[in-house]
Formats: C-alpha cells, sequence, structure tokens
C-alpha cells in the first residue's frame, strides 16, 4: 500500500512536471521546428459538427415530416399550449383585455390592479404560514410596488404562474412513467444526467431557432430546464413509499390505478411538494435568464440596466428578484410543510367563504379602481427611486476606494489568474489529450479515462479547445477559492450554534437568488473580465462548499467526538484529528457540488466578457446559431460531467483505501 | 381428547396451504420444478437461492387465532404474505373457502380483497392525509361505496376500537397505540371473513402492546373472526393463539396447540422457546388429567380451567378433584402430584 502511494506521489510530480515543461515551451517548440499544429489544432481536422447539427434542426423545422404531419406541428402544438394561459394571464393582470388588433383595439377590461393582487398573496401567505410569513410577503409585493417595478414583476409572475404548473405537471407524469416502467426510466437517466449539467444558455440556443424570439421560447425554455428535478423527485418519492403502505393500499381492493393515484401519490406527496418548491425557484432563475430571449420583465430591467451600466436601475430590479424570489420560496415551502389541518366543517360555500370574500374583492376592485385611478396604476409621484442613491454609492466606491479595489484586483489578477491562464492554455492540446486519459485513468480506472478522452478529443475536433480551457481555469480557481473560504465557515457553523443559524440563514437566501442578481454588484464594483467573473462565480459556488462542510462536521457520530474528548484531545486535536477525517467524504461531495455550482454560474458570466465556453454559447445565441450553441454546451456539459466522475471516483477511493489502511 | 379440541377439529376450513414454497434469486421460480420440487437446503444455497419459505402446510379452522410465531428473518412475514397473495408463492397450493387463490386473476383477487380479506400492518401503514374516519373508509372509498354509508360504518368501527371523539385527527396527531386501533378499523371496516395480523403490536411500547393484547382479545370474543396472526414474541403467541406454528429458517417446525408446545416441544429449537414459560399458566386441567380410578372427589372442576388458577385448591385438599368437560362429563381426575410435576417441570408420565 505505500509503495503504491510512493508511485502515485511520483506519477503526480512527473505528470506536473512535464505539463509545467510543455506549457512553458511550447511556444519556443512551436517556432523551433515550425509545427503550428503543436499550439492549435488544426482547422483541417475539424468535425463541424456544430454546422451539422444545425443543418439537422434546419430540416427538423422545415422538412422533417411524418406523413401529413410535420414536426412543425409539434412546436406549434407546444407553442399554442403554452400560449393559451400565458396570453389570458397576461390579460388579466399586465394588459386587459381588449378587442381587436393593435391601435383599433377596443379596451373591455382594464388590467387587474395591484391592490386585489397583493391582498390575495397577503391572505394566502397568511393561511399558510401566519403573519410572519403575510408581512414577508406583502413587504416583498410593497417593495415591487414602491419602486415602480410592478409591471415587470408581474410580466415575471405571469411566467412564473403558467411555467411552473406546466413543469410540474409534465415533471410528475415522467416521473410516474419511469416509476412504473423501467425502460422510461433507463432512457430517461442519460437526459436528466445531461441536463442537470448543460449550462442555461444551451437551451435557449435550439429553443430560439425552434419557437423563434418572445415569450413562447422563454417558457418553454424554462419549462424544459425546471422539469428534470420534478421527474426525479416524483420517482423517487414514489419509491420511497413504505411498502407496508403499498400493501395496505392493495389488501384495501385498489386496482393499479387506485393503488397510484389514491396511495401512493398521496403518501409521496411530501417529497412531491418539495419537488414542486423547486420547480418554481429554477422557473423563477429560468425566466429571469430567459429574459434574453424575449421573456420580457424584471430579467429584462437587469439586463438592460447592465447594458447600460445604469447602476441604480440594476440594483433596484435585482432587489426586486431578491424579494420576488424569497417570497415565492417561502410561499412554496410553506406549502410543501404544511401538513393536513382539521378539515372544515359546512358546506362547499361555508367551507370555502375565504375564497368567496375575496373573489367579490376582486370583483369589486374593478369599478373600485375606475373611480379611484391610484388603485389602478401605482401614482408615480408615490413611487420611490433609489436610483440616485445606488449610483452615489457606486461613484463614491469608485472615487474613494478606487485604488484599493484595484490594487486587489490587479494582484489577484497577476499573482492567480493570469499565471494559470497562460499555464493552461500553454499546454498543447495533444498533451491535454494525453492528460485526459491519465488523470481519469489513474484516480477511477481505465473506463473513466477513456470517457475523459472522448470528451477531450470532441472539444479538441469542435475547435474550442482554448475555451475550454479559459473555462477550466476560471472555474479551477474559483473552485479552489470557494473551498478556502466556504469549508472554514462550514467547519465554523459545524461547531458553533449561533454562526450555524446565522450562516445556514445567510446561504438559504443566496440559493434562492436568480443567478442573474449575482452580476450586478460585481459589474458595478469591478466592471467586466475575469476577475468580475471570478468574484461572481465565488460567491454563487460557495454556498456547497459551505453547506456540505457544516453537515460533514455536524454528521460526525457524537460517541466518536466523546471518544476523543475522553483521550484527551485539545479541541485543536478534536478538529484535526477526528472530525474532519470523519467529514471529508461528505466535504469531498461538497468539493463535487461546489463546482457544478461554479460551471453553472460561469456560463452565465459570459455576460460580463469572460473568453470562456460559455462565451462560446452566448455568442451562438445572440446569432441564432443552433448548432454552435449546442457543441458549446455540450462541450460545458462534458466538463462538468467528467469533474463530477473524478469527484465521485475520489471520494470512493479514498473511503476504500482508508479501510483497507486499517 | 379434549372437548375444546374437538370443537376446534369439526370447524370448517377457511385457509388451507400445501408445500408452499418461496425462494429467491435467479431462476428461482423454474428451480423447483426443475429439481423434483424438493431440493434439499444444500442444493438451494450452491444455487445461490434464498429460501425465504419452505414446503409450508397451514391449515386455519373458522373461528380460531392461527398465530405463525418465529423470529427475524425466519420467513413468516413472507408466508402471511404468500398467504394473502402479495407475494407470489414459488411452488405450492392455497385454497380459501375452497377456493384456489394461486389461479384468482386480478380483478378476481381485488374482489376477494374488498370483501373477504382485512390486514393489520407492523408500522400501521396508515395514509398520512387522509383523517382516522377516512382511513378507517378508505376500504370502502375503492369500493365505490356512497359517502354516507361509508363514514356510517367507518363510525361503527371507530367506535368498536374505541376512537370515537377522534375521528378527524390525522395519524400524525395520534400515539402508536392509537394508530394501530385506525388500522385495526380500517382492516374490519369490510367485514373480513378472514383477517391477517402481521406483527401488530411489536412497534408499541410493552405495556402498551399488554392493554392491546387484551383489547384484541375483547374484540375476538365479540366478532369470532378467523385469524392469521404473525409475532416473533413467544409469550404474546402463546397468550392470543388457538394454535401456533413455529417457524424457523423458512421451515414450520411445529403446528401445535399453545399446551402441547409447552408440554412437549417437538424440537430443540421450539424446547429453547418454551423453557421460560411457565407451564402452569398455560395448561388445562383437561390436558393433564389421568383416568378416573378414585371412588371419592373433593370436588368437580372445569377441564378448561388453567393449573395455575386451581392449583391452591387441589393442593390443600386431600382427595383428587373429578375434571369436567363443557358438557358436564367426567374426562379424568387430577390430585396434588400431577400439579406439583408441571409446577416444577417434571416429565410428565406418558
Amino acid at each position: 500500500m505505500k509503495r503504491l502511494r510512493l508511485n502515485g506521489l511520483m506519477l503526480w510530480i512527473g505528470l506536473f512536471a512535464i505539463t509545467i515543461g510543455l506549457s512553458v515551451s511550447s511556444k519556443a517548440l512551436v517556432q523551433l521546428t515550425g509545427w503550428t499544429w503543436l499550439a492549435k489544432y488544426p482547422q483541417g481536422l475539424q468535425l463541424n459538427l456544430d454546422r451539422f447539427l444545425s443543418a439537422a434542426l434546419k430540416w427538423l423545422l422545415e422538412d422533417a415530416a411524418l406523413g401529413s404531419f410535420q414536426f412543425r406541428d409539434i412546436t406549434r402544438l407546444i407553442s399554442a399550449t403554452v400560449e393559451a394561459p400565458y396570453a389570458v394571464l397576461r390579460d388579466l393582470i399586465v394588459n386587459g383585455f381588449a378587442i381587436g388588433q393593435g391601435q383599433t383595439a377596443i379596451p373591455i377590461l382594464q388590467p387587474m390592479g395591484w391592490l386585489p393582487i397583493i391582498l390575495g398573496f397577503g391572505v394566502l401567505a397568511y393561511r399558510l404560514g401566519g403573519p410572519k410569513l403575510a408581512a414577508i410577503v406583502v413587504a416583498s409585493f410593497a417593495y415591487l410596488l414602491l419602486f415602480g417595478l410592478w409591471q415587470s414583476a408581474m410580466v415575471t409572475l405571469v411566467s412564473v404562474a403558467v411555467a411552473v404548473p406546466l413543469g410540474v405537471a409534465g415533471g410528475v407524469f415522467l416521473g410516474i412513467a419511469a416509476f412504473k416502467l423501467r425502460w422510461v426510466e433507463l432512457a430517461l437517466r442519460p437526459f436528466l444526467d445531461l441536463m442537470q449539467t448543460v449550462p442555461v444558455f444551451a437551451y435557449l440556443v435550439p429553443i430560439l431557432f425552434l419557437f423563434g424570439f418572445g415569450p413562447t421560447s422563454a417558457l418553454v425554455a424554462t419549462m424544459i430546464y425546471a422539469m428534470p428535478p420534478m421527474v426525479r423527485i416524483t420517482t423517487r418519492g414514489l419509491q420511497a413509499v413504505s411498502p407496508e403502505i403499498v400493501e395496505a393500499g392493495k389488501m384495501a381492493g385498489c386496482t393499479p390505478r387506485q393503488l397510484l393515484w389514491k396511495v401512493q401519490l398521496p403518501a409521496a406527496r411530501t417529497m412531491v411538494m418539495v419537488g414542486v418548491n423547486q420547480v418554481i425557484m429554477l422557473t423563477l432563475n429560468m425566466v429571469i435568464i430567459a429574459s434574453m430571449i424575449g421573456a420580457g420583465g424584471l430579467g429584462y430591467d437587469v439586463l438592460t440596466a447592465l447594458r447600460k451600466l445604469d447602476v441604480g436601475r440594476g440594483v433596484e430590479a435585482g432587489f426586486g428578484i431578491v424579494f420576488l424570489a424569497i417570497a415565492l420560496d417561502r410561499l412554496s415551502q410553506a406549502l410543501a410543510t404544511q401538513g393536513p389541518t382539521e378539515p372544515a366543517v359546512g358546506s362547499w360555500m361555508r367551507r370555502n367563504r375565504t375564497f368567496f370574500a375575496y373573489l367579490a374583492i376582486v370583483v369589486a376592485s374593478y369599478p373600485l379602481a375606475k373611480l379611484i385611478p391610484a388603485l389602478a396604476a401605482f401614482p408615480a409621484e408615490l413611487q420611490l427611486s433609489t436610483g440616485g442613491f445606488w449610483a452615489a454609492v457606486v461613484s463614491w466606491i469608485n472615487v474613494n476606494l478606487y485604488d484599493q479595489i484595484e490594487a486587489v484586483k490587479v494582484a489577484v489578477l497577476v499573482y492567480v489568474l493570469v499565471p494559470v491562464k497562460v499555464f493552461l492554455l500553454g499546454i498543447p492540446w495533444a498533451w491535454g489529450l494525453v492528460l485526459s486519459f491519465v488523470i481519469p485513468a489513474w484516480i477511477g480506472g481505465w473506463r473513466l479515462g477513456v470517457m475523459g478522452l472522448v470528451f477531450a478529443a470532441f472539444i479538441a475536433t469542435s475547435g474550442l479547445w482554448p475555451q475550454a480551457m479559459i473555462t477550466l481555469y476560471l472555474c479551477g480557481v474559483s473552485v479552489v477559492i470557494a473551498m478556502l473560504i466556504g469549508v472554514p465557515l462550514g467547519i465554523l457553523a459545524g461547531q458553533n450554534e449561533r454562526a450555524h443559524t446565522v450562516l445556514t440563514w445567510v446561504i438559504d437566501t443566496l440559493q434562492t437568488l436568480p443567478t442573474f442578481v449575482y452580476l450586478i454588484p460585481v459589474v458595478m464594483l469591478f466592471r467586466v473580465g475575469d476577475f468580475s467573473a471570478m468574484i461572481a462565480v465565488v460567491m454563487y459556488a460557495v454556498v456547497p462548499a459551505i453547506r456540505y462542510a457544516a453537515v460533514g462536521i455536524r454528521g460526525v457520530d457524537s460517541q466518536i467526538v466523546e471518544a476523543g474528548i475522553v483521550s484527551g484531545c485539545t479541541p485543536r486535536q478534536l478538529i484535526w484529528k477526528i472530525k474532519l477525517p470523519q467529514a471529508m467524504p461528505t466535504i469531498l461531495l461538497g468539493l463535487n457540488q461546489t463546482i457544478m455550482f461554479a460551471l453553472s454560474m460561469l456560463v452565465i458570466t459570459a455576460l460580463v466578457g469572460t473568453r470562456d465556453l460559455g462565451q462560446e454559447v452566448y455568442i451562438a445565441l445572440t446569432k441564432a446559431n443552433a448548432g454552435k450553441g449546442i457543441v458549446a454546451g455540450l462541450a460545458v456539459a462534458f466538463i462538468a460531467i467528467m469533474s463530477d466522475r473524478l469527484t465521485n471516483a475520489a471520494v470512493k477511493g479514498r473511503s476504500t483505501t482508508g479501510v483497507s489502511d486499517v | 381428547m379434549t372437548p375444546k379440541k374437538l370443537v376446534l377439529m369439526e370447524r370448517p376450513i377457511i385457509l388451507e396451504c400445501r408445500n408452499v414454497w418461496k425462494l429467491y434469486g435467479a431462476n428461482s421460480d423454474t428451480y423447483l420444478q426443475r429439481h423434483d420440487g424438493v431440493p434439499t437446503a444444500e442444493a438451494l444455497r450452491q444455487a445461490n437461492i434464498v429460501t425465504a419459505v419452505r414446503q409450508a402446510d397451514v391449515t386455519v379452522r373458522k373461528g380460531e387465532i392461527f398465530v405463525i410465531m418465529g423470529l427475524s428473518g425466519s420467513g413468516k412475514s413472507t408466508l402471511v404474505r404468500c398467504l394473502s397473495r402479495l407475494i407470489e408463492p414459488s411452488a405450492g397450493e392455497i385454497r380459501f373457502e375452497g377456493r384456489d387463490l394461486l389461479k384468482m386473476s386480478d380483478q378476481e383477487l381485488i374482489e376477494l380483497r374488498r370483501h373477504k380479506l382485512g390486514m393489520v400492518f407492523q408500522h400501521f401503514a396508515l395514509l398520512p392525509h387522509l383523517t382516522v374516519l377516512e382511513n378507517a373508509a378508505f376500504p370502502l372509498e375503492v369500493q365505490g361505496v356512497d359517502r354516507k354509508t361509508r363514514i356510517e360504518r367507518a363510525m361503527q368501527v371507530i367506535e368498536l376500537v374505541g376512537l370515537q371523539g377522534r375521528e378527524n385527527r390525522y395519524p400524525h396527531q395520534l400515539s402508536g397505540g392509537q394508530q394501530q386501533r385506525v388500522g385495526i378499523a380500517r382492516s374490519l371496516v369490510v367485514e373480513p371473513d378472514l383477517w391477517f395480523l402481521d406483527e401488530p403490536f411489536s412497534a408499541l411500547d410493552p405495556l402498551i402492546r399488554r392493554e392491546m393484547q387484551d383489547e384484541f382479545l375483547r374484540l375476538q370474543a365479540r366478532l369470532q373472526k378467523t385469524i392469521v396472526f404473525i409475532t416473533h414474541d413467544f409469550d404474546e403467541a402463546i397468550r392470543l393463539a388457538d394454535h401456533i406454528a413455529v417457524m424457523q429458517d423458512g421451515v414450520i417446525v411445529q403446528t401445535a396447540t399453545p399446551e402441547e408446545l409447552v408440554l412437549r416441544p417437538a424440537t430443540e429449537y421450539v424446547a429453547e422457546f418454551t423453557r421460560h414459560i411457565p407451564k402452569a399458566k398455560v395448561v388445562r386441567l383437561g390436558t393433564v388429567a389421568r383416568h378416573l380410578q378414585s371412588a371419592e372427589f373433593a370436588g368437580d372442576l372445569a377441564a378448561s380451567s388453567r393449573i395455575a388458577d386451581v392449583a391452591d385448591q387441589i393442593e390443600a385438599a386431600a382427595k383428587p378433584f373429578r375434571v369436567l368437560d363443557d358438557a358436564g362429563i367426567a374426562v379424568g381426575e387430577v390430585d396434588g402430584r400431577i400439579i406439583i410435576d408441571i409446577l416444577i417441570g417434571r416429565d410428565l408420565a406418558p
């Protein structure tokens, strides 16, 4: 065992030395030999998979048909399913109903006023979670109203309201199918794996191609993005129903259908509701991002503010998203954790009297809004704007702290970011292919090595090698920093009750925020570039690092800790010799999640001007180049899948060597 | 043969299973056919097949409590699931009221379960989203019984198990004992002919368990159901059973009345269980009485009385007592010597 370890160490050192040597000398080598293919993958050898994919999609859209049934009919059907409820809700809440089109339209019903909407959410929150939740929800909506974000927020809300039920229904349906039919589960699994790792932009490209620019595309993309966790959770929830309950259902004489709908699904409802919460949060996240393909709403406000560098508006809209996210998260969580309550007695009307009272208020609000215009549209003179304030804050920071911030930025760039970048970019692609086989093979066996080689070859032949290296470098540096910050914080939270309370609240809130929001402060303070991207990624990816470290430390068997204390460990020894080794597998799982989070955020940071794979996807998106978008998206997914397999293999290897050492 | 046993023997058979096997493993379903039906345990092990139930024979008569007793892993849960066809047996024959259970179609099975079978589970298996009342009414709901009728019937069984006033609670608001009462109510709501109870009291605290056993006996005295009762607790088995089947490693090693088990355990394994059982609390006078040989008696005692209850009386008397069966016919006599034999555990004269 010892010898193997030594060999392992030698191998790592050797590999590293060769890589550094090649990386440093590759330029000189190229000049010396004149072999330009060493540094740059030859264009003639590229596979041009992207063009093939584009052509295939085009064929699908224009020519594919089964008899008289065209593929286009499917996309039209999907459009119609999504569009109809969206149009109705949007008219109800944002636009108002009208007869006719454009200029000649005759309005017949103005949009619902803000009062009944806030009231409705307030009452719902009160019933689900009491006065505290009601206060949070009403305050969030009041913010949107006061800061003039109402219209945008309602557009976003309508998108969420349409996408969530469809996403949940689709997810539950697929989840049931996967539970009932083994082959469906097997067929779905690789798709679900891939969909959780493919960057969000990559969804947008082919959908933009198939459905065109506009809210329909955005909604379809959102549903596809939010559905996978629902599928998984439904399947797992159904599988987790205690066999006794299923047997009880059978013994009661349930038909298979009754068993599913009356026994298994209701018994799994707690888990299913957790899935609904996830769908809501993912939907919100995606609806914001999808503002790039025409979803409109709060995301669009942020996007335009970012483009114009309008600090105040960007921050305000960003907070709007944050509050909306928190309100929706708490509401759906309250819904999920709400156990059954004492059933109300009385007739149907009596049991639903709150609903009827609310309906009456809604109806009454229409004539009332005619009388009091302030109820229809919140008066502009009452609206607040902190735009000036935020602009002042940022300019104050820029004036007074510019030197300090710049110093930190330059230092990090010069001593960390640039060297790593140069090192990775310097590695000749051919040696990179060798590494992509040797490293996974050493950690997880030759199969993993082959997988690594195939993935790397895909990236190289697509001509995306430099972009992939930049992705690796930004992701790697960000993950290291996130772990350096997150693990100590997690250990602290694992030992200290108060720190745990505070940190849990912070990371819970951070996790509900749509990824888009992270860009706002970063751009305001550090402008665009790799450094800004890194900061945003670290902020986002630090959450799992903290959470898993805390869970790992708290999960250490208290008897083992007591055994340590009785053996006379100092507090320091207790951490280093007992708690950390025990928590290591969980912390490594946290590393895995940190990498996944970092990658998904990294792609979004293309908006602040990185030159990585995410940028490729983003460019493809702006040019509606579906093939290119898919290929670059797959490249990111492959990196994500590989790092997932690698960390898992490392965890497994660790635990087995741990055992054999004993 | 005592009168009690005679009565039991004459009752019609409700459930009868012959040579039931349940094997787990690759190709286990066809294994028996390919190996003449009775492979040795060694052969099965070598074929990598786990034997959960081996050659089980069970006969349950109307109105009796038939207890299947075994430790965890003995196959008792598998056997009861074969009997209710929640698990398909690998081989064997199961007849319920004369009909072949294993040949029934899915539809027939659903009908049978809806009207003739009831089952109580170890961990209650209540539906968490339904109230006590709705849980109890659930079997009627899936049958399509109208709301009014099923509420009425469910209320009756809820009262039967003593949960009136709690019918609108949810399972998570109840204690373990109360939850199992709901489970019992639910299984009784269709008025089943055959009632399965799978370790119904094992998940309860000892005191509650005792209380529920009393409650169960009280219910049974009233309802006279035919019962298959699974337990790992030998004391519980002795307390409740008319007949006990003791299982070990998937095999029924002995089927007998509690008295026979205590007095004549068939194997060392069974004897291990019976050793600590105070025989006097199990054995009835009718079982130990010797042939009438005396001319004078101190008095008459019922054949069904347990020795522990009448020991003082018999010891105090100088003469033997005459033992009478239910019909008042003398079946034998007992004296102090017999009582002491039982009390100190001396082997009975054959």
